[in-house]
């Protein structure tokens, strides 16, 4: 198979030029809806005997003049999610039930209760950043020396930044349409696709290296198309079993999962995206300026 | 010695296969006439070598995000702690809040102490505890220490009188009141005795209970459990008095610290709280392993379908790596969670991603004219090098993550951790079964007539 992968690099940049703009453009005016994980808080889930609608319960509190929640939304099969500040406690919620009983004529079940304080949010944020930069470098080091060369290593990290990237987007997204939050384990879910990404994109370049090896006279634009065509079957075949895995847990698995799931889902896609279609172009591109460069000196 | 190594991995998935395995199995078979109805029991793993002690439950442990329970953060008010008794109050606080836990009979219930930056918390982790609210109450109380009298002054003479929680009243001296106990010596009466200061505000209170109470006993109560009950028998005005009844040494140091026990070394607050009803965290475990099972069935189907016969030996490679997972876990003991779970499927992965580059990389070598044999060997010595470039750089991730070293700028406990943990066992095992048991088993079962 002769394809010429690099002549389609306008392409390439087209569609990762708009994922990343949407993205950015979804972080930076709708920022993120955080979970009490981050910004502290407390969270009740109530169970009730059949499906009610956040809508009613709402007008049935006020009309009884009880506590407001800042938000109900619905979470699980008639399962209610009530949010409040940090100053709400159990016995409040479990007051709640009772009051709830009178109106609604059942009495719901309080099966998740979860209050974190504020002084705690955003020291788990914090380290995570600092993880993922120490590992980021660390990265960057292994892959420099095991390719003798820093821009294999620099070039892996960009396109794993430009996972996280499309990652976050999404959910910035996802927060301001349906009112998804980020929570902590959307944090492992980041965490995991940053390891994907990688894993995933030395694979292809591990191609281009031994292709460097074989065919010495041959130039990086025509070794990164037959890497990319050599590698190109692996790639889809192995996140094909990851999506099998993934799609199944995100439709089967539960409420708990069902967002960590999808966010793990779209890294995977475009973590195998970005191996041949980024991080091989920005390689080959690199050369070419570099050449460029060269022959005007 | 292919056949020897297949033996080897025979046996590995065979005690393996023990291990995770539930601890009875009921037998019932009915063949050729002969009747088997027995149940196999496993029983738990207690290995003793020399000193050393090794014992497993062989249990899944499941995180309280998993199997329900609750976890809760207190944070510790240091700031009139003097540094030097830090580290003894820490510990007084944790060893102090265990015992008020064992009250509620919570098995495995852990307390530990972290320290983030200046601040220092006290963890603690109540597996499937219902009534969350008096556990938090009963933690977080600084005085859980209670000085009673009988309500009915009658019994008050009877000496030996069972005293209970039923038969006495507060007097409203608490924990709170109280300062501290030591061990001493009464020289006048040359035995053994337990010295105690009341906080200076309590003095008056104090008093007028004691000259209240001469002749009767003062029943001190620690955590609603009656630790002693002296006969009161003069005032005690200056709030300092003694309890004395013929102890001998240990006793008094055991009573000394109870005594203390009951007020908290250091005040603490709950900072965060996580309740999971356990049939809440039951419902997403069973989805999630149907979810599971259904995911590598689609995954063994794929493989089977694209590859053949390959990508069938690949799968059984990889419910072997299944299997080793689940024995490790038991094993090592593991307490899984949802990110747990997370790292575990990456992990899967990542150990089908293997078994992929290696048949590709077979498939070049057979269009390239080689042989069979050849290919198959070729494949798994080109496909090496990718596989352990991207499997290292996995791994410094997860060194990063796991945070062995215990660096304080990164994360000390969690969910980022429990993560780490089982991507790390991943990848290790990973390597081990993508490579020498899918080599084996392609090298004797997967032999094509040329």
């Amino acid at each position: 198979m002769k394809v010429s992968w690099m002549k389609l690099r306008p392409l390439y940049l087209l569609i990762s030029g708009l994922a990343l703009s949407l993205s950015l453009y979804s972080v930076f005016s709708w920022g993120f809806r955080y979970a009490i994980d981050f910004t502290g808080g407390v969270t009740v889930d109530y169970r009730f005997s059949s499906n009610q609608k956040p809508g009613s319960v709402e007008t049935m509190l006020k009309a009884k003049d009880m506590e407001m929640p800042k938000m109900i939304t619905v979470v699980a099969e008639r399962t209610l999610q009530f949010k409040y500040g940090s100053e709400f406690d159990q016995d409040k919620a479990e007051a709640l039930t009772t009051a709830m009983a009178g109106t609604l004529g059942e009495k719901p079940e309080v099966v998740r209760f979860e209050s974190v304080g504020p002084a705690l949010s955003q020291e788990i944020l914090h380290k995570t950043y600092i993880a993922v930069a120490i590992a980021s470098f660390g990265i960057l080091l292994w892959v420099a020396w095991q390719f003798k060369s820093i821009k294999f290593g620099i070039f892996a990290i960009l396109a794993m930044i430009h996972d996280s990237v499309v990652l976050l987007g999404t959910f910035a997204a996802l927060g301001h349409y349906m009112g998804i939050e980020i929570d902590i384990l959307f944090v492992t879910a980041m965490l995991t696709i940053l390891s994907f990404s990688v894993h995933d994109t030395i694979v292809v370049y591990d191609r281009v290296r031994e292709s460097m090896r074989n065919h010495p006279g041959v130039s990086l634009y025509d070794l990164a198309n037959r890497a990319v065509s050599e590698t190109l079957v692996r790639s889809v075949n192995n996140s094909l079993t990851i999506i099998f895995m993934l799609f199944a847990l995100f439709i089967m698995g539960g409420v708990t999962v069902k967002w960590f799931v999808f966010a793990l889902l779209i890294g995977t896609i475009s973590g195998t995206y970005s191996s041949p279609f980024v991080a091989v172009p920005l390689l080959v591109t690199w050369e070419q300026i570099r050449n460029k460069f060269r022959r005007h000196n | 010695m292919p056949v020897r190594k297949l033996a080897l991995i025979f046996l590995l998935t065979f005690l393996s296969l023990i291990l995770v395995l539930p601890p009875s199995i009921p037998v019932r078979i009915e063949l050729l006439g002969i009747k088997t109805d027995k149940i196999l029991v496993r029983s738990p793993l207690a290995l003793k070598v020399g000193g050393l002690a090794f014992y497993r439950d062989l249990e899944i442990k499941l995180g309280l995000d998993l199997a329900g329970g609750s976890h809760l953060v207190f944070e510790a008010d240091v700031s009139k702690i003097p540094q030097e008794d830090l580290t003894s109050a820490l510990e007084g606080t944790r060893r102090a809040i265990e015992r008020r836990v064992n009250i509620f009979g919570v098995s495995e219930s852990t307390v530990q102490t972290s320290r983030i930056g200046q601040s220092h918390r006290v963890i603690v982790e109540l597996p499937g505890v219902k009534d969350t609210r008096s556990a938090v109450e009963l933690i977080g109380k600084t005085a859980q220490l209670d000085f009673r009298e009988l309500v009915n002054s009658k019994e008050a003479t009877a000496a030996g009188a069972l005293l209970t929680l039923e038969n006495t009243n507060s007097t409203g001296f608490t924990g709170a009141d109280f300062k501290r106990a030591r061990p001493g010596f009464d020289s006048t009466a040359g035995e053994p005795i337990v010295q105690f200061e009341t906080k200076d505000e309590a003095r008056q209170k104090f008093s007028e209970i004691t000259n209240r109470l001469v002749g009767k006993p003062l029943a001190i109560f620690l955590d609603e459990t009656p630790i002693s009950a002296p006969i009161v028998n003069t005032p005690i005005t200056g709030g300092v008095g003694q309890i004395n009844g013929n102890f001998n040494t240990s006793e008094t140091k055991v009573l000394a610290s109870l005594l203390n026990s009951g007020a908290l070394p250091i005040p603490v607050t709950l900072i965060e709280q996580r309740t999971v009803e356990a049939s809440l965290g039951a419902e997403s475990v069973k989805a999630s392993i149907v979810a599971g099972v259904v995911g590598l069935l689609m995954v063994i189907l794929f493989m089977t379908l694209y590859y053949g016969k390959l990508g069938f030996l690949a799968s059984v490679a990889l419910l072997i790596y299944g299997v080793f997972s689940l024995a490790l876990y038991k094993l090592i003991p593991i307490v899984l969670t949802l990110p747990g779970v997370a790292g575990f499927i990456l992990s899967v992965g990542m150990a089908v991603d293997s078994n992929i580059l290696v048949f590709e990389r077979m498939k070049e070598e057979l269009r390239a004219g080689k042989r069979w044999q050849d290919a198959m060997e070729a494949g798994f010595g080109r496909a090496w090098d990718s596989i352990r470039d991207a499997n290292i750089a996995t791994l410094v991730t997860v060194f990063v993550l796991f945070n062995p070293l215990n660096l304080e700028f990164l994360h000390t406990s969690g969910p980022v951790r429990g993560f780490a943990l089982t991507l790390g066992i991943g990848i290790a095992l990973s390597l081990f079964t993508g490579i020498f048991v899918t080599r084996t088993l392609l090298r004797i079962f997967g032999r094509r007539k040329e």
